[in-house]
């Protein structure tokens, strides 16, 4: 096998405010392959978005990698000074964010912003990089680009500033593209079409992709593989066909129960009981012991490292079976996401 | 290629239409600009408007009262005060916008530093900026003016220390409050250095306030310059200054009234005028 594009290994993070220290990514280890989209998944506040910024190496203040690595390229990002770090930024990996309405300049044209990369990395010449900057226009489907260089993002619907913003990301060609929930803020039709669109630049380029998401409908429909977060912990890792299918930790299954059943209308909405554990003092053993029905009294204590369990399958539940004998026992999960 | 690019999103006339409401001109900005215009446009072309000096004693037309040869009358020493008036203001004018220009300039540089990076920096400089602000605006003018000593460069050195505090303090609460904003987070994630982020993208989104602020402020420093001529502390005689002019004119105020109004009114009228300006570029910066 060729060496993974991005190698995560035993990554943890802490954040430390005048209050309290927490923890959001403990011991996250992943790999990504060449042109692979990994789709991370889980709620609010689980540390799935502070493990991006981890990665791009623009944690908030008061935030420190305490251990760890973040092998990209053959390059452990860690071990670079902040100049070479930037160099990494925009030209190796690209980012892209939840809100179109904030993460555009209001007082940039929208094509000098995507031009500025290309000046500031590769040395373009103002011309050149207007002359990239339409290509890129085209590239991520903005209808007449050359009169849209000149266009503020408050002259922009949503989905177009999802567009330029695409093409920022893309503008000195990364290898690696962090997407921070970058469809959330958009409505359905729109969601669809940037989906579309970003499915369509990776066949074109190759890039990889880590896509974070708490829609599993999304992940399901660009991801292959996907990593399920809960309490700054990854539970459980696999291919998308078989985590959905057939999910082997009780947070996945929970997180399938809660997708909204439209064949069954009358349906009660299930939700997982209980809320996650707090990440200044994480509890000992399994962290979702608190609100898990599979729960023994084995899940109390010890660590809970994701065990592979068969080809490239993690699970971090001891009693992975109980909890897929209950998923097989309801015919309608995965079905809902996987269409 | 997919079918993808090719999705149509034409214009609507709502997006053209958001484009053209932001450019209307104000009344407010036409009319400060025009006031603005005659006037600096009389105090720089003085030479060709009068053929009188603004310095040249002559004691045999001393207080003459106004007539068509003086149209404001001369002054005790027989100076045509018209041209006195003309004069003045290119000193005034000159200090008051330079000092101001020096000051914005500096404050806005020193205020983003600090709001930008935080920390110790922060403290120390809005300590600092704290302490100058403590003080009434005048009674520290006055005080540097009196340790330097009269001239054109002490108001220049007394202002430009002073100032530079106003425009820190508004420029580092707009950063600070700017840089939470995600395009600040997204320019760093495409690598930008820290002066590329600050330059090109945090100051034109809090240099509007600064903006706005610093037309009302040359209306204040040229009050200031003005006070300082009153006070005998300005720029020295036989210069030209509408503060020296109303002070030597006060004490004819019984007799020839004309001496000490029309450079309090000219002052006025600058004021009207840089207000209107202000309150015009306000409206046109406006970030939607």
């Amino acid at each position: 096998m060729t060496d993974p594009l991005l190698s995560v290994k035993n990554l943890r993070v802490e954040l430390s405010t005048r209050r309290e220290t927490v923890h959001p990514v403990a011991n996250v280890s992943f790999d990504l392959a060449q042109g692979e989209t990994l789709g991370i998944v889980g709620e609010s506040g689980c540390g799935k978005s502070m493990m991006l910024r981890t990665l791009i190496g623009l944690l908030p203040r008061g935030g420190l990698v305490t251990g760890g690595q973040i092998v990209f390229q053959g390059t452990d990002l860690l071990s670079l000074d902040e100049k070479e770090m930037r160099d990494v930024r925009g030209r190796s990996i690209g980012m892209i964010f939840q809100e179109p309405m904030t993460a555009l300049n209001p007082v940039m044209q929208v094509g000098e912003q995507i031009a500025e990369g290309p000046i500031a990395h590769l040395g373009f010449t103002k011309k050149a990089g207007r002359q990239r900057a339409v290509e890129l226009m085209q590239q991520v489907g903005i209808p007449d680009a050359v009169r849209r260089l000149r266009a503020y993002p408050s002259e922009l619907s949503g989905g177009m500033r999802q567009r330029v913003m695409i093409a920022m990301a893309l503008a000195c060609e990364p290898q690696l593209l962090l997407c921070d929930e970058p469809t959330t803020a958009l409505d359905v039709t729109i969601q669809d079409q940037i989906l579309k669109l970003l499915l369509q630049l990776q066949e074109s380029t190759g890039i990889g992709m880590i896509f974070v998401s708490h829609d599993l409908a999304v992940v399901s429909q660009i991801c292959q593989n996907v990593a399920v977060m809960y309490a700054a912990e990854i539970v459980e890792i696999g291919s998308v066909a078989s985590v959905l299918a057939d999910p082997t930790h009780p947070y996945t299954l929970g997180l399938l129960r809660a997708v909204p059943d439209f064949d069954n209308v009358k349906s009660v909405l299930e939700s997982i009981p209980g809320i996650p554990p707090n990440l200044a003092q994480p509890p000992d053993g399994c962290r979702f012991r608190a609100r898990c029905e599979f729960a023994q009294e084995d899940c109390a204590t010890g660590e809970f490292p994701l065990l592979f369990t068969d080809g490239d399958r993690a699970t971090s539940c001891i009693h992975s079976n109980s909890c897929r004998d209950a998923a097989h026992a309801d015919p309608v999960i995965g079905s809902r996401v996987l269409r | 290629m997919s079918r993808l690019t090719s999705i149509p999103l034409p214009l609507t006339s709502d997006d053209l239409q958001r484009g053209r409401g932001s450019r209307r001109v104000s009344p407010n900005l036409v009319a400060g600009s025009v006031i603005l215009f005659v006037i600096i446009g009389l105090v720089l072309a003085a030479p060709l408007i009068t053929s009188y000096s603004p310095t040249a004693l002559n004691p045999t037309q001393a207080l003459l009262g106004p007539s068509l040869h003086h149209l404001l009358g001369t002054d005790e020493l027989g100076r045509d005060q018209w041209t006195r008036l003309l004069y003045g203001g290119r000193v005034d004018l000159e200090i008051a916008f330079l000092a101001v220009l020096a000051s914005f300039v500096l404050g806005t540089a020193i205020g983003c530093l600090a709001g930008y990076f935080g920390g110790w920096v922060d403290v120390i400089v809005m300590r600092v900026v704290d302490v100058i602000l403590a003080f009434p605006f005048f009674v520290l003018v006055i005080a540097l003016v009196f340790i330097l000593g009269p001239g054109t460069k002490s108001i220049y050195i007394a202002i430009i220390a002073t100032d530079w505090v106003s425009y820190t303090w508004i420029i580092r609460r707009e950063i600070v409050a700017m840089k939470k904003h995600e395009f600040v987070l997204a320019a760093a994630a495409l690598g930008y250095k820290h002066t590329r982020i600050m330059l090109r993208h945090l100051i034109p989104n809090c240099i509007t306030q600064a903006i706005v602020y610093s037309m009302s402020d040359v209306v204040f420093t040229i009050l200031t310059i003005v006070t300082l001529g009153f006070l005998g502390l300005g720029v020295p005689p036989p210069t030209a200054e509408w503060g020296s002019m109303m002070s030597d004119g006060q004490q004819f105020i019984t007799t020839h009234w004309e001496l000490a109004t029309f450079p309090g009114i000219i002052v006025v009228v600058i004021g009207i005028g840089l207000s209107l300006l202000g309150d015009g570029i306000a409206d046109r910066l406006r970030v939607e």
